[in-house]
């Protein structure tokens, strides 16, 4: 398989990285290589095999309807990059 | 470097007291740090602090096997108050504000904590040399990487800093790095050790270890990080279990007696270096001797394990690290024009090259229209390659065979080819496809002098099984207690440093 500039470009933009022209050529070359490493699986017969989520087949635990963790805001805040009044800060997304 | 078995005892005669062995421990990282390169942080402050409290302990006479051992975490785990990387820019300066469950139970152990080990970015790689704070060296040839992900962790043992690190395994991230590095690694059940505090990357493969000197001391390590946590979703609910319970045992001249080696065919094709092939057979000669028996195994889908595991993890890589925006913690760039902007160039600057590119590809096989063909197709050959295991499983008590195809390479071989670096655990990534518990042992040196591992895979929950042989194994051969010559000193600069590793 073989990944073209515009596929790149397409794709960072889903993954919200930002890549520019040389290093989008780059990422084109390598995930061409290793879409070819990948593609491999396509040929395998896995008809009736149900997927394998995780390496337990086990049911989600449940637990008691109650509080058990304490309030770690102020904590966790301190390792924000922008912070006012308790709230995170980001840029304006409403006109 | 004295195992932890030896270091306890000394502790509890007084010989030596908690406090003297972190300081040795932390002048050896030191000492070593501009030659291998293998802690990203080092807390002299918070060591000794915690030596002291481990003497106190003893003191006591409430002390547990483990009490006043100095040891390293994985940069990758959580450690409260500590800085955790994750050997990335994005969280350069992150302190973490809670402890990981496997991080807390060794705390609770009074182990010392010297420091957080250096590995591949967000523990994506088998060299660790994506790491943004440089690549770890390999003690027996510091031209060489020391495998990865968790390559600073093997390296604090193989180097004598520390006589056992934790770890992580997702890929072989524990086992690969353990065999490259002359030491021994093990990645338990998946669900064993509770994955809470650990940085996710693949979750559904992510599992924590441990790396030492002897399966012995593998064993005490395991047995303390072990245990059900209501925080982790997938964690095993299960009684505790003390992993070395059968090592001390009596044994007789044939303690594998009745134990099945298989012997997969696929574990010994082309493409295995020879040197690699011939040591692992050497071992499992000496295995024959202690009266186990082998027998062939055949694992045909397991040829299928690195393409599926190239598509399973990406995927959940790119869902896990989408946390990483600028908002609540780590790297935000400076210069932005708006919101959108503002997580494109944060990750643009915060993750490196290697994550990326698996980022690209997590959203690439989960994106519209792809999804089917390449995410549940991987997932249902997952299923195909676990059912080849349980299979063999039938006719044997442990499967082994080589770690890695080759010894440890040198830094930059494989840097620009991400197929040939993928490639290197090409034996290991079934045990986290399946879940199964599996752990590397040195078995012999190439005739450069690199190390060769052995990999003993077990069935679900065999991990004491798992550990036996590999002890039983160590109980007639030496090749654990090797140990590379010590790094140069700090003095030391430049070319003169270079000559003197023989550079």
């Amino acid at each position: 398989m073989s990944f073209s500039l515009d596929d790149v470009v397409r794709l960072a933009r889903l993954a919200r990285i930002e890549l520019d022209e040389a290093a989008a050529r780059d990422v084109a070359a390598k995930l061409g290589a290793i879409f070819g490493l990948i593609d491999a699986l396509q040929a395998i017969d896995t008809a009736g095999v149900a997927p394998m989520a995780h390496a337990q087949d086990v049911g989600l635990p449940f637990r008691e309807d109650v509080v058990t963790a304490r309030d770690c805001r102020d904590l966790y805040q301190t390792q924000a990059p922008a912070v006012a009044d308790g709230f995170y800060l980001v840029p304006k997304v409403l006109e | 470097m004295r195992t932890i078995a030896e270091l306890s005892a000394a502790l509890r005669s007084r010989e030596v007291s908690s406090v003297e062995l972190a300081q040795d421990a932390l002048s050896r990282a030191h000492a070593s740090q501009s030659a291998l390169n293998a802690f990203v942080t080092l807390d002299d402050e918070g060591a000794l602090a915690q030596a002291h409290g481990a003497d106190a302990r003893l003191a006591r006479g409430d002390a547990t096997p483990l009490t006043g051992i100095p040891i390293a975490h994985k940069d990758v785990l959580m450690t409260q108050g500590l800085r955790t990387t994750c050997a990335s820019r994005m969280l350069e300066h992150f302190v973490a504000p809670y402890d990981a469950r496997v991080v807390a139970r060794l705390r609770e152990m009074s182990t010392v904590l010297i420091g957080k080990t250096n590995m591949d970015e967000f523990a994506m790689g088998s060299s660790s040399e994506t790491s943004y704070f440089g690549p770890v060296r390999n003690p027996w040839s510091t031209q060489c990487v020391p495998g990865g992900s968790s390559g600073g962790s093997a390296v604090a043992v193989a180097a004598s800093v520390v006589p056992a690190t934790t770890g992580t395994d997702t890929g072989g991230s524990i086992r690969q790095p353990a065999a490259l590095s002359g030491v021994c690694g093990i990645k338990p059940t998946y669900g064993v050790c509770s994955r809470y505090g650990l940085v996710a990357f693949a979750s559904s493969l992510d599992t924590p270890g441990a790396f030492a000197r002897s399966a012995h001391d593998c064993a005490l390590m395991l047995t303390a990080m072990a245990g059900h946590d209501a925080r982790d979703s997938t964690s095993l609910d299960r009684p505790i279990e003390d992993y070395s319970r059968i090592l001390t045992t009596q044994a007789d001249a044939k303690p594998l007696a009745g134990l099945r080696i298989g012997l997969p065919r696929e574990y010994f094709a082309e493409g295995v270096e020879r040197e690699v092939v011939g040591a692992v057979e050497t071992a499992i000669d000496a295995m024959r001797a202690l009266g186990a028996t082998t027998i062939d195994v055949s694992l045909p889908m397991v040829r299928h394990a690195v393409p599926a595991y190239y598509v399973i993890a990406p995927a959940e890589a790119s869902s896990n690290l989408s946390r990483f925006d600028g908002v609540r913690y780590g790297h935000r760039a400076e210069h932005y024009r708006d919101l959108i902007d503002m997580y494109c160039r944060t990750r643009a600057e915060g993750f490196g090259a290697e994550v990326k590119r698996r980022i690209l590809v997590g959203t690439y096989v989960l994106s519209h229209g792809y999804y089917d063909a390449y995410y549940l197709q991987a997932q249902k050959v997952r299923r195909l390659i676990a059912q080849d295991f349980v299979r063999a499983f039938e006719t044997c008590d442990v499967i082994a065979g080589p770690t890695a195809p080759t010894c440890a390479f040198e830094i930059g071989a494989k840097t620009d080819d991400p197929v040939q670096m993928y490639l290197n655990d090409i034996f290991t990534i079934a045990a986290n496809l399946t879940g199964m518990p599996a752990m590397s042992i040195p078995c012999g040196f190439t005739k450069k002098g690199l190390p060769i591992g052995l990999h003993l895979q077990g069935n679900y929950l065999d991990e004491a099984r798992v550990l036996n042989v590999a002890h039983r194994y160590q109980q007639v051969t030496d090749w654990h207690l090797r140990a590379p010559s010590p790094q140069p000193s700090p003095g030391m600069r430049g070319e003169e440093a270079e000559r003197k590793r023989g550079g």
